[in-house]
């Protein structure tokens, strides 16, 4: 096997293992830690079930920020989306046989790179051009959205402008799966949008790119309106003993 | 008046453009060590502040999930860059919430994160030094913890959070800020915010008792102590004697003797404030609230009550059954705590008042959704039902009312500016040009349909107000309680 093979299989283990093992790290800190008073943003649900309500929306159409702000609201949902479907479309690279919905997504997935790239480009340009998110935006911030935009880019080019060998990928990818080593193409674009992809990988637990499991343990968003009904306690406020009463 | 500038009131609401350290200058006297010591807090600034402060912060973060979670899941996204007021009504873009947290956030990456402890420059991370800590003191002086920004941003991170985590911080490494530090001591000591004694307390509601004679001509009383009645009434201290709070507090009385409702105040727990949420320190949170429960377990009321306060009615709304509870000792068929709207709403409801609108009719109002009231808790059992039922109570005691904009009440609502512990004559700069935007909205209404009374529900708003309004060529005297309309408008001597 390729020294080449070599190092991006091991790239992509390690950076597998530092993707699952830091987000399930990370999501258990979350959990782990106690929310000791009720601090809804109100208005809100006063039962579980409308609070997942509010989180679907939150997560599926961005509620909050589209009563925010139009612009970022769409380049936003523009460029989730897009990611979305582009990820799912990924799958087909590792599964055999490819299952049915993804190869009805296919469609779709094939023009929702530009898409992203659109969206990103948008959520770019505020950094510049408006003064306010210029100011708050770190070298972090544009690094970040420099990652996505050359990830999109060179997974373009693969598709619409120098083919790569998409067999001999998949195989390389679903020999991981398998642990056997199978040959990587040695294509550079190829090679560059993967190294891409695993340093985004690697950086996700470590970044705010945690917004995505952080968002589920909100607890302006995730709390139940309903401290008079129900005496909310936990961390400090559990130890807290009252005399008196019955 | 003073050594600034009021800002303008324009026509439409125009987000300004960032002009760097416009407020830096601002800061609130700090604590002296009496201040200091009655809340178990270093008197001055201790030698190895740094390591304190850093400790602390990671304390903090262990116990506060919603902290962990909005240091870390912030996109720098910008939506909330044009939605605090500060930032609104003085251009510094530290005020703008993100930038704001993002002051204490660099000191967290740099001693709590990875990428912060090996590239401090790429993620904006910094050391907690001198200058880190004087900002923190001036800008964490500049948050009225309102949570407008919590609303719109899509983790629903709120700076509230994290400006009480920082004064926290601050207070544990010897720098309070004298103006809330000073009156939780005065509660820990007398009981009150004012330092007001049981006498003094007496012989000011006698002159309310009085007053109300004299004006009506029925006995109306505001008790004290009285053991058995069936209602505790917990109000701000600002009730017992400021302008325009009082006559809140004559509204309330009036309530409750035309309903016929035995209640009763507590010299105990003469204070329906607690300014420790504004400094985040939870012991002192829960030291200032246990007084409630030990006087309604003593005058062994079967409800509660609570006055026009907005940081108050959180308090007591949300946290009260975490810190005082189970509240097993009284009648479960009323909610506990209950907001005098909600109890005043409930008797209008009934018919158990009879009120006049027509008393009111030299009054245009218009209301102001005091932020802690309608971003951190709600009334009734419907979301939402803190912004309909003030809205209700004032609609049954005046015929003519006016909302302000949409993008400047319920959710949406513009803070007064001087809530969360800022409302204390040596911040008067950043109060006025707080207040901005809600004068803007305020003006609309004035100019469209002649308001000239603006009610709210919150002590802080009332006083913050009445010093204010004449700074945007409003009088003083237009801000009102919304019970101080109930007062008016009601018929006394019609169902005894
Ligand atoms: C639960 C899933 C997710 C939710 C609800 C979510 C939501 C959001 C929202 C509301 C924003 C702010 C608006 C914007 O700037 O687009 C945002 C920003 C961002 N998200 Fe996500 N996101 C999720 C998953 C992801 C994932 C998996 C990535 C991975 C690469 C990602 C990358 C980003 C980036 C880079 C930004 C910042 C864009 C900028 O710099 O302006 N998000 N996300
Ligand atoms: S809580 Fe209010 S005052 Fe503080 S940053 Fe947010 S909007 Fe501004
Ligand atoms: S809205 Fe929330 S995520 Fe966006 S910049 Fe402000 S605090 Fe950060």
């Amino acid at each position: 096997m390729s020294a080449l093979t070599i190092t991006y299989a091991v790239l992509f283990y390690v950076a597998t293992a530092v993707l699952v093992g830091g987000v399930a790290y990370k999501v258990y800190v979350y959990a782990s830690t106690p929310a000791p008073l009720k601090i809804p943003t109100t208005p809100a649900p006063t039962t579980r079930l409308g609070v997942a309500g509010r989180m679907l929306r939150e997560v599926t159409v961005f509620e909050s920020l589209f009563k925010s702000n139009k612009w970022i609201w769409l380049f936003g949902i523009l460029f989730h989306f897009a990611l979305l479907l582009v990820l799912l479309q990924h799958l087909r690279y590792f599964t055999q046989p490819v299952w049915g919905w993804v190869v009805l997504e296919q469609p779709f997935g094939i023009y929702a790179g530009f898409i992203m790239v659109a969206g990103l480009l948008g959520l770019w340009a505020r950094r510049f051009l408006v003064d306010r998110v210029r100011y708050i935006s770190s070298l972090s911030d544009h690094l970040m959205l420099a990652l996505l935009v050359a990830i999109a880019f060179s997974g373009l080019a693969m598709k619409f402008v120098i083919h790569t060998d998409i067999i001999s990928l998949k195989q390389f990818f679903l020999g991981l799966l398998a642990f056997q080593l199978q040959p990587l193409p040695a294509d550079p674009i190829l090679l560059v949008h993967l190294a891409l992809v695993a340093t985004l990988m690697i950086v996700f637990p470590m970044s705010k790119l945690l917004h995505a499991p952080g968002v589920f343990f909100s607890p302006t968003r995730n709390q139940v309106d309903n401290p008079r009904e129900h005496r909310h306690v936990a961390g400090w406020s559990a130890s807290i003993n009252n005399p008196g009463g019955r | 008046m003073a050594n600034f500038e009021t800002p303008a009131l324009r026509e439409y609401p125009i987000i300004p453009l960032i002009q760097a350290e416009t407020m830096a200058h601002s800061k609130p006297y700090v604590a002296k060590p009496e201040h200091q010591k009655p809340l178990g807090f270093p008197g001055t600034l201790v030698d190895n502040w740094e390591s304190v402060a850093v400790k602390k912060l990671g304390e903090l973060v262990e116990e506060s999930r919603a902290l962990r979670v909005f240091l870390d899941t912030c996109v720098k996204c910008g939506s909330c860059t044009d939605k605090c007021h500060y930032y609104l009504g003085t251009s510094d873009p530290k005020n703008m919430p993100v930038a704001r947290q993002d002051l204490l956030r660099s000191v967290y990456r740099r001693y709590y994160t990875l990428s912060g402890k090996l590239f401090p420059k790429l993620v904006g991370a910094r050391d907690m030094t001198k200058d880190v800590l004087d900002e923190w003191y001036s800008y964490f002086h500049q948050c009225s913890q309102c949570r407008r920004c919590s609303v719109f941003c899509p983790y629903g991170i709120d700076t509230a959070e994290v400006s009480m985590a920082a004064r926290d911080i601050m207070d544990a490494v010897g720098l309070g800020q004298k103006y809330s530090n000073e009156i939780i001591a005065k509660v820990h000591t007398i009981g009150n915010n004012l330092g007001l004694p049981q006498p003094a307390l007496r012989n000011t509601l006698d002159g309310l008792e009085e007053d109300v004679k004299d004006e009506t001509g029925v006995d109306v009383k505001f008790p004290l102590d009285e053991k058995g009645a069936e209602v505790l009434l917990i109000t701000p201290s600002a009730d017992f004697f400021a302008e325009p709070h009082i006559d809140g507090l004559i509204g309330y009385a009036k309530v409750f003797h035309q309903a016929g409702i035995s209640w009763t105040m507590s010299s105990h727990a003469s204070e329906a404030a607690n300014f420790s949420m504004f400094i985040g320190s939870h012991e002192n949170l829960h030291k200032v609230a246990i007084r409630i429960r030990e006087a309604a377990l003593d005058l062994g009321v079967k409800r509660i009550v609570v006055g026009e306060c907005g940081h108050a009615w959180r308090v007591a709304y949300a946290f009260w059954n975490t810190l005082i509870g189970p509240f097993d000792f009284l009648d479960r068929n009323y909610p506990i705590p209950q907001h005098i709207c909600e109890f005043t709403y409930d008797l209008i409801q009934r018919g158990a008042l009879t009120l006049d609108k027509s008393a009111n009719d030299d009054k245009i109002v218009t209301y102001h959704d005091s932020c802690n009231v309608a971003r951190a808790t709600r009334m009734g059992s419907m979301p939402g039902g803190q912004f309909v039922i003030p809205r209700a109570v004032i609609k049954a005691v005046v015929n003519k009312f006016h909302d302000m904009e949409p993008g400047s009440i319920h959710e949406s609502t513009f803070c007064c500016g001087g809530g969360g512990g800022l409302l204390t004559d040596d911040l008067m700069e950043i109060r006025v040009k707080g207040a901005q935007p809600r004068m803007q909205a305020l003006k609309h209404v004035v100019d469209d349909h002649g308001v000239n009374y603006l009610a709210a529900i919150c002590a802080i708003c009332k006083t913050q107000f009445a010093k204010v309004l004449p700074y945007y060529q409003y009088p003083m005297d237009m801000i009102g309680s919304v019970h101080g309309l109930v007062s008016k408008a009601i018929q006394l001597g019609t169902k005894e």
